[in-house]
């Protein structure tokens, strides 16, 4: 197997508050490899954002306690000074953020503001960033690309920003590009083009992706590896084909099950998972989501499960048996399908 | 572009005919006594008091001594405050002669104060925002607090009594007879009322950039640009500062162009000759035409200020620009 580029070991991520302490992220480890897709799904509040704005040092340090490691290329980014983590940001690892239209600034063009993301790494002249700049709008798929890079953010639609901060993201050719909930704020038709450019562009320019999303859908059809997350802690781990026709965590049955079909008679009701997410400050103790679990056991409720690989990778953090797991996904979730 | 200048330029006229109107109600119709008489001075006689009531065009009927007053009104030279009608009742001079010789003070003083506020109260409310809860933002905002509640006419006279009659550091009220404004200003005359003046609004603007800026600075494409590798200073003030700094730049013009209409506490105790001195002189001596060029005039200033103001804010802020 290819040397990881990102390694993320046993990270956590509490932030104290007046009300307590804000346990985000409780101990996620896992790799990306170069060229791959790794996509990461939980509800709102399972700690996947918070995951990737610490791997970019974007969370405040004053604010929240960080520890564990977080390897890229080797180099903890966790203890790199400020400006060589600067280094870093835009240029080796790029984000891309849930909302396009709050996340480029209203005032300047988008064309000056992917140039400043080029200059801020690479002595070029204002005019060369430009230009670059609008190879790059081309490149994402924007038509007429000269006109658009002197426009403003409020001029193009929410598919076109989207493109824009794509294009600003992969300016500098990095080597991971991590999109946070890329579509969540599109039209279902603009998100399957988002998602299907970003395929293209990971190909063209050679660069890994984290694809970060609430929806099963999304991750399905675009990432070789899948980590699902759940109140802080990762659930499952697996290939796609691990987490779609092998998934051995209730919750990620929870999620499976709970996909609305349309090629499906209308038989049943829709089957959410019972309960909701934990606060963050009271974690249930033992496994995280034993309250909700149609399976609990008593040891459930007392010793937290580790994230155990079964076979090659594929990995479930659940007391369960290898044997129950495969069973109950048998009988009771490729049922309900 | 044309079409909403021609708009403007129409809605400052409705403004400063409403301000008239409210005026000559306020100070013609309501006031008692006779103005006739008072022009006429205290050795008058019926003869003299009928003669001024017809210089002063009180004879006529009130609508049409407004009408008078409203020619005055069109901004345009030759019309605006015409000679016939804004005549003072007082010292027997041209209103416009009046307001034109103490203008200059009231620009000195307005200019000065706001380079001084804008020099105090930026940099504290930038760095209040920037290193919130320390040390420096806590002093900042009790300086602010300081500023907006202290009143004018108390640290007026403190501040000429430890800086002009303890300390001798600066030349004590008013411009030395002779001198021009210009030179009084380098004399130092003005140095005091700055501080003074700007004292209330540095405060008042260092909250407001303190309080934009950390508004700004959750913002999105605050994110953005920290993801993009950009430096921290960049970071504030190219894309959090830029757009913190537009409501100020609003703020802003209002305030001078308010401003520039007088600053009467400041005037007072400064002994500075300015318009609003004279605005109140005029009021206590019921010199009506006075009062009504005043007002006018300061009301031409608000709105041609308020015009400016938003032109500028459409050059700030491309998302307006369309509308």
């Amino acid at each position: 197997m290819a040397e990881p580029l990102l390694e993320v070991k046993d990270l956590k991520v509490h932030f104290p508050t007046e009300d307590g302490l804000v346990k985000a992220v409780d101990g996620v480890s896992f790799a990306v490899s170069p060229g791959e897709t790794l996509g990461v799904v939980g509800e709102s509040g399972s700690g996947k954002s918070v995951t990737f704005l610490t791997v970019l040092g974007l969370i405040n340090r004053k604010s929240a306690k960080v520890s564990g490691q977080v390897l890229f290329r080797g180099q903890d980014l966790l203890k790199l000074p400020v400006d060589e983590l600067r280094n870093v940001r835009g240029s080796k690892i790029s984000m891309i953020f849930q909302d396009p239209m709050t996340s480029l600034h209203p005032y300047y063009k988008v064309g000056n503001q992917i140039g400043e993301a080029i200059r801020a790494h690479q002595r070029v002249s204002k005019k060369e960033a430009f230009s670059q700049a609008v190879e790059m709008l081309r490149r994402v798929g924007i038509p007429r690309p000269q006109e658009r890079a002197s426009q403003y953010p409020h001029e193009f639609s929410g598919g076109m920003r989207q493109r824009a901060m794509i294009a600003m993201a992969l300016s500098l050719n990095p080597d991971l590009l991590i999109a946070d909930e890329p579509t969540t704020a599109l039209d279902v038709t603009v998100q399957a083009q988002i998602l299907d450019l970003i395929d293209r562009l990971k190909q063209e320019f050679d660069a890994a992706v984290v694809i970060i999303t609430h929806d099963l859908g999304v991750v399905a059809e675009h990432c070789d590896d899948i980590m699902v997350m759940y109140a802080g802690k990762p659930a499952e781990y697996g290939d796609r084909r691990d987490i779609y026709y092998a998934a051995h965590h209730p919750y990620t049955w929870g999620l499976l099950q709970s996909i609305a079909r349309l090629d499906q008679e209308q038989q049943e009701r829709l089957q959410p998972i019972k309960g909701l997410p934990p606060s963050l400050i009271f974690v249930p103790p033992g496994c995280p989501f034993h309250p909700r679990c149609p399976y609990v056991m008593d040891v459930c409720k007392v010793e937290v499960p580790q994230l155990l690989p079964a076979n090659g990778h594929h990995a479930s953090a659940c007391h369960l048996t290898l044997e129950e797991k495969d069973r109950i996904f048998k009988e009771e979730v490729m049922a309900r399908r | 572009m044309i079409r909403y200048l021609i708009r403007r330029v129409l809605f400052l006229i409705l403004v400063l005919w409403i301000v008239s109107g409210l005026t000559f109600l306020i100070f013609v119709k309501l006031p008692p006594g006779d103005p006739a008489r008072r022009a006429a001075g205290r050795t008058s006689t019926p003869q003299t008091i009928h003669a001024a009531r017809i210089a002063l065009g009180l004879d006529k009927p009130v609508y049409v001594q407004y009408l008078r007053f409203a020619k005055g009104l069109i901004p345009w030279p030759g019309f605006f405050l015409n000679k016939q009608v804004y005549y003072s009742w007082s010292d027997f001079v041209p209103i416009s002669e009046n307001i034109y010789s103490k203008l200059p003070v009231d620009i000195t003083l307005t200019l000065g104060a706001a380079v001084v506020w804008l020099l105090m109260g930026l940099p504290i409310g930038v760095v209040s925002a920037i290193r919130r809860r320390s040390i420096f933002d806590r002093s900042g905002m009790i300086f602010a607090l300081l500023g907006v509640s202290l009143p004018v006419f108390w640290l007026a006279y403190v501040f000429l009594y430890v800086f002009w009659f303890k300390l001798h550091l600066v030349p004590g009220s008013g411009i030395p007879q002779g001198m021009s404004v210009l030179r009084a200003a380098f004399h130092g005359s003005f140095i005091l009322p700055w501080v003074v003046l700007s004292l209330a609004f540095a405060a008042f603007y260092a909250r407001m950039t303190r309080a934009n800026l950390i508004e700004t600075m959750s913002e999105d494409y605050i994110r953005t640009a920290r993801a993009k590798g950009l430096s921290e200073r960049r970071v504030i003030f190219k894309h959090g500062l830029r757009s913190a700094l537009t409501p100020i730049v609003t703020m802003f013009g209002m305030d001078v162009g308010v401003l520039l209409g007088g600053a009467v506490i400041t005037e007072t105790v400064f002994n500075l000759d300015g318009i609003a001195r004279y605005a109140i002189q005029s009021i206590r001596r019921n010199d009506f035409p006075a009062v009504m060029g005043v007002t006018v005039f300061a009301s031409f200033f608000i709105v041609v200020a308020n015009l400016l103001v938003d032109v500028v804010y459409a050059f700030l802020d491309p998302r307006v620009r369309y509308s």
